[in-house]
């Protein structure tokens, strides 16, 4: 074979191996969307689960997912943002900084698995919290931390130098500049780093398991009252989430329609991930277009 | 004067601000190390337990086959033997990076050299709704699609090596897909001007200059992607049949360190010898976290370009 000839024969190659992708990814999104979303009604999203009997819905469960969302959100962005900030303002470069990424960097790739059951020691046994949401949101916070802080990090680090000479110039301390003016500018890329990590925080079951525990106790939805075992709030209540429910009916099989709920709950994870997706790139874009005054 | 004085020298509100600032985002930073720390103290301290309170033979715990940690052997020996929870857990991963990465390159090269405006407008998106996918929904898939395919194709249950493989390889290509592409796009554009102007052909750029060039980067990429194998717990769990026996081949029942401990965790008794040796299964996962970190930095060190 000419040299020519290996060329067209390599790059057909690399086509066919880049469709077999296409064609996987379409096969997947295609199997969840078509079998889930005739199980998808009013009903399976509103009612609440049933173990033993078909026609179990999904309503706890999803509400769960959010709810533990919110959570770690509020837990897990404020250290992140800490930590980020002081990553790419504060630190220097020597090996104390070394350091402090290199525990980043263990902490990203901990099998999830390992940091579900590193909560279910430290909180559900030995801080006596039990399965909750309390524990699952903490948990998932360990798994969330090392992404957050990095796209955090990265989106600090876009902003110009310039501009922090900027606020300098002015006589504005160092942390006035970083509020006024370096975050506002960072803001578009550090909320898509938030939705983003939702996402994956939202679609998470491993670390859940053994921290805000398999079940779903049925709960008031008009109980506003946060420390009330019976609200909807309490945050130290046991929760099953989405993920964990797709989990759980698929293993444990005692649910006789657990292949269609497992169906449905799976279109529902995922057309709410795509929101995510999608809503992430829209806003990043629709704000960083305000702020310029861009195109 | 006295008061000029006071105000020159006592430092100024900018300045407690920013020792505010400093406080806050020290604190943050310091909790981030506490945990790493106490994770990997909490983890280890249950995973030796096996060896030091129930006096279980290191190298038994690692070379035995017979996993049932509730009763003894012949001899009296509690039945730890992880063996087949590593080779199992080892094999998945081996395979589904084996797999993964020519696919993971072909796909970097099209995005990266081959078409690179398709590349950034439909497979940056493709990639991008793979990662999402959580994998639950991928070991749901495995379970209704992959392990029936298998079961009518190979015959047996369908669950195994074979079906771990599978679901782990579209779970991995993501990950090494995308870190290929940042390995490729760093390799200088000069490289690709010297390679085309000396006549060579587009293939013979990729594979005599891009592919070398990028190689330590590419490798760190494939490692990536087995460690996300090997953590991976759900997907697996739901697709490698959960019997904690040698695999024989690539469809009999086994089970992975991550699949043992999702199961049964949480039917033993904290401080017992069957819960012990749990621990010390996620003790193995942890190291090998550790090992796949390592290698990544000593690769990564060697593989920067100089220019």
């Amino acid at each position: 074979m000419t040299p020519h000839q290996t060329d067209r024969v390599a790059t057909q190659i690399i086509n066919l191996l880049v469709a077999v992708v296409v064609l996987i990814l379409l096969f997947l999104l295609g199997d969840i969307i078509i079998s889930g979303l005739p199980h998808i009604s009013w009903h399976f999203l509103t009612s609440p689960s049933s173990s033993f009997s078909a026609g179990g819905g999904i309503r706890d469960q999803l509400f769960n997912s959010l709810y533990l969302l919110v959570l770690t959100l509020v837990i897990s962005f404020p250290l992140a943002l800490g930590a980020a900030i002081y990553l790419s303002e504060y630190a220097g470069n020597n090996w104390f900084t070394g350091l402090i990424r290199t525990a980043i960097e263990v902490l990203s790739s901990l099998p999830s698995v390992v940091v579900g059951l590193f909560g279910y020691l430290l909180f559900v046994i030995s801080f006596h919290l039990g399965f909750s949401i309390l524990s699952g949101a903490i948990a998932l916070t360990f798994f969330n931390l090392p992404l957050l802080v990095r796209s955090i990090e990265g989106s600090l680090h876009a902003v110009p130098d310039s501009q922090r000479e900027a606020g300098i110039a002015l006589g504005l301390s160092n942390w006035r500049t970083i509020r006024g003016i370096i975050l506002p500018a960072a803001l578009p890329g550090i909320l898509t780093g938030i939705i983003l990590s939702a996402g994956r925080v939202f679609g998470e079951a491993a670390a859940l398991i053994y921290t805000a525990g398999q079940s779903a106790p049925i709960v008031d939805y008009t109980n506003w009252n946060p420390v009330d075992s019976n609200s909807f709030l309490n945050p130290m209540r046991p929760a099953e989430t989405l993920a964990v429910h797709i989990w759980k009916v698929n293993t444990e099989g005692v649910t006789p329609d657990a292949v269609s709920i497992s169906a449905g709950a799976s279109a529902v994870l995922i057309i709410v991930i795509l929101i995510f997706n999608f809503g992430a790139r829209a806003i990043g874009n629709h704000l960083y277009k305000n702020m310029t005054g861009g195109k | 004067m006295d008061e000029i004085q006071k105000k020159l020298v006592s430092p100024s509100k900018a300045s407690h601000e920013d020792i505010l600032g400093r406080i806050i985002s020290y604190t943050c930073i310091a909790a981030i190390i506490i945990l790493v720390v106490s994770i990997l103290y909490f983890i280890t301290s249950r995973g030796i337990a096996t060896f030091t309170n129930d006096h279980v033979n290191l190298w038994r715990f690692l070379s035995g086959t017979d996993w049932n940690p509730g009763s003894l052997d012949a001899k009296g020996n509690p039945q730890v033997g992880a063996l087949p929870m590593i080779v199992t857990s080892f094999s998945v991963t081996v395979l589904a990076a084996l797999v993964a990465t020519p696919f993971a390159i072909a796909v970097a090269l099209f995005m990266t050299d081959i078409a690179p405006k398709t590349g950034a407008r439909f497979l940056q998106p493709v990639i991008e709704l793979l990662v999402g996918i959580p994998s639950v929904v991928y070991g749901f898939i495995g379970l209704t699609v992959i392990v029936p395919a298998i079961r009518q194709l190979f015959g047996g249950t369908g669950s195994g090596i074979l079906a771990g493989t599978i679901v782990l390889f579209v779970m991995v290509l993501p990950t090494i897909t995308s870190l290929s592409v940042d390995a490729l796009k760093a390799v200088p554009g000069y490289f690709r001007s010297a390679s085309l102007a000396l006549g060579a052909t587009r293939f013979q750029t990729i594979y005599k200059v891009l592919l070398r060039a990028a190689m330590p980067r590419l490798l760190t990429a494939i490692i990536f992607g087995m460690a996300r194998a090997f953590g991976e717990a759900l997907a697996v769990q739901m697709v490698i049949g959960n019997a904690a026996l040698m695999p024989h081949n690539l469809i009999t029942p086994t089970s992975t360190l991550t699949s043992q401990l999702t199961t049964n965790i949480g039917n033993t008794i904290m401080g017992t010898l069957p819960n012990n040796a749990l621990w010390s299964l996620a003790l193995i996962l942890l190291l090998m976290s550790l090992v796949f970190n390592l290698l990544i930095r000593f690769i990564g060190k060697r593989g920067t370009i100089n220019s």
